[in-house]
């Protein structure tokens, strides 16, 4: 079964279709990349799912589940998490803070248990503190997690923010252009992070203009363009599609 | 280090507070009392201003609510004032609720609006003799004092102490709360709302808790103001009031030691001043000028929290503070 369908979505901003009647799903266990051309109405589609935007018509079901109109925390909690294309840490927050908030829909102390500092609230928050630590050395940046998350370089930055939506214990991880001003050595390393993700049993959807990262690391590859679904498949069946060729090349000189 | 110097100078504070009748009259008691009040009110307020970045200005509506429904239980009723209190903060946490659920998504100054509209609708109705309870202009008169297991609250001295233990309790409290996921999805609502909800926090419920955890305390607060005056009316719970306690946080900086600070500038500077009580406001009009430029972050900001961090030896664990 798939982790993720999307069926007939659409999602319209005053007269602009943004996302036209589009369907696809995402398998469990997978990794696959969402492309198209700049304006083609990815991040809408993200926005989507996660709950930002409410899709005019359409239903996305995750895991069985329809979860159109929830709001983002409802989905952060059922199992989706996602990084922004724009970064947004909370800046002045030590790194450690910044994960141990995407910790948060996983703890469960109270107002009274919080305010009293009760047994449960600490072993609680010790645990979640180790389980931080540990997405931080995961992500390479233990030896920074009192560093206020503003302070980290551009490609640390977007690291923590995938180390942030980790701590959430997400099914489906959705990455929104994660190389975006990450250099070579920088992104090569990113796609050996989203592989180790995927080997901890989460589901990646990468949604990304860097087609060298794209093509080493998804199986399958979704094309919008117009919000419209235009080609699907494997990268290599992708690549070779005229379809693709023609939105690219019209568009902008990507490098493939 | 930081941390040290901090604590430190909290139990300082702690022991000058205990000592302070030994060399004050009972005016300048009365004017501790008034500090200790504000105190409570800022740290309350604090809650939802300096952690959860929401720009309320109008906490005095609370403080009303809590003083009204003491007043009006007591002379009324005839409960006693301890027994009240939890009453009277259920009380505001409950009007708190009512009016800050439909305004809770608003942003920035368009919540700050509401928020003074609040108050006047307060005032206004305590003006108008709602309900025939509150007495209109006269207010209630006639407040019992407190009893403490069978020791009567009458004095300066006694109301300073019973202001300032609860002062006390509270600091532990807020402390606790801030220094846990509580206060961290606060914090992250003030920094990035958006990012907040997406990952994970329920934004709308935090807010809404943070106000009525807030408003829970002032109406406490209100319950020693009532039980302090035994006469209350509705023009000691007017706008300018939501204005200087919404200032003692902005000044503090959202530390609880700088609520002290400030609270200690707001309500004791200008009683140390009389003399000069003409020109009290252009001084004052001064000060916050001054403040906004080279201090805009406030007296004292919050320092980091301290985090034991596991399998990390050495200086990592003990960074911060």
């Amino acid at each position: 079964m798939s982790l993720l369908a999307v069926e007939e979505m659409t999602k319209v901003f005053g007269g602009l279709i943004a996302v036209d009647d589009l369907a696809f799903s995402v398998e469990e266990g997978s990794i696959m990349g969402l492309i198209g051309p700049n304006g083609a109405g990815k991040t809408t589609v993200f926005n989507c799912i996660t709950g930002n935007y409410t899709p005019e018509r359409g239903r996305i079901f995750f895991d069985g589940l329809p979860i159109t109109g929830f709001k983002p925390h409802r989905i952060v909690e059922l199992g989706i998490a996602r990084t922004f294309q724009t970064i947004r840490l909370f800046a002045r927050l030590p790194a450690l803070e910044n994960v141990l908030a995407g910790r948060h829909c996983r703890m469960r102390a109270g107002l009274l248990a919080c305010m009293f500092h009760t047994p449960a609230q600490r072993q609680e928050e010790a645990a979640a503190l180790e389980r931080c630590m540990e997405e931080l050395r995961f992500v390479g940046l233990a030896q920074r997690h009192d560093e206020a998350a503003g302070n980290l370089s551009y490609g640390n930055q977007r690291l923590l923010e995938i180390a942030r939506a980790l701590a959430t214990d997400p099914k489906l991880l959705i990455l929104d252009e994660p190389a975006g001003g990450m250099n070579h050595q920088e992104t090569d390393a990113l796609a050996e992070t989203i592989r180790a993700i995927r080997e901890r049993g989460v589901t990646v959807l990468l949604v990304e203009h860097d087609m060298r990262l794209v093509m080493r690391v998804c199986e399958k590859l979704v094309v919008l363009e117009h919000g419209a679904l235009i080609a699907q498949g494997a990268p290599d069946a992708v690549r070779g599609d005229p379809a693709v060729i023609e939105a690219y090349l019209g568009a902008e000189n990507d490098r493939w | 280090m930081r941390f040290a110097s901090r604590a430190i100078s909290s139990l300082a504070l702690g022991a000058l507070v205990l000592a302070l009748p030994l060399f004050c009259d009972a005016y300048w008691l009365d004017v501790c009392v008034s500090i200790g009040l504000y105190t409570l009110l800022a740290l309350s307020l604090n809650v939802i201003l300096g952690q959860a970045g929401i720009f309320h200005m109008g906490h005095a509506a609370f403080f009303a609510v809590g003083a009204y429904v003491t007043a009006i239980l007591n002379t009324q009723a005839h409960w006693p004032i301890f027994a009240v209190l939890p009453a009277a903060g259920a009380a505001s946490a409950v009007f708190a609720l009512a009016v800050a659920r439909p305004i809770i998504h608003l942003r920035g100054d368009y919540l700050l609006v509401v928020t003074i509209g609040i108050v006047e609708i307060v005032r206004i109705a305590l003006l108008n003799d709602m309900g025939g309870l509150t007495g209109g202009a006269n207010g209630v008169f006639g407040i019992a004092r407190p009893v403490f297991f069978g020791f009567k609250i009458v004095k300066s001295v006694h109301f300073h102490y019973l202001v300032w233990g609860m002062v006390g309790v509270s600091l532990a409290l807020f402390h606790s709360l801030w220094n846990s996921r509580f206060g961290r999805a606060l914090n992250c609502i003030k920094e990035d709302d958006i990012a907040a909800e997406c990952c994970g926090v329920d934004v709308a419920r935090y807010k809404l808790t943070a106000f009525v955890l807030g408003a829970f305390w002032a109406g406490a607060a209100g319950t020693v103001y009532a039980a302090k005056m035994t006469t209350i009316a509705p023009e000691s719970f007017n706008f300018m009031e939501s204005v200087i306690i919404f200032a003692v946080v902005i000044l503090s900086g959202g530390s609880q030691l700088g609520i002290l600070a400030s609270s200690f500038l707001f309500i004791g500077l200008p009683e140390l001043l009389r003399e000069f009580s003409s020109a009290r406001m252009l001084i004052f009009g001064l000060a916050m000028m001054m403040m906004m430029i080279w201090r805009p972050q406030g007296l004292l900001p919050p320092g980091r929290r301290r985090y034991r961090i596991p399998g990390l030896s050495g200086a990592g664990g003990e960074a911060g503070g």
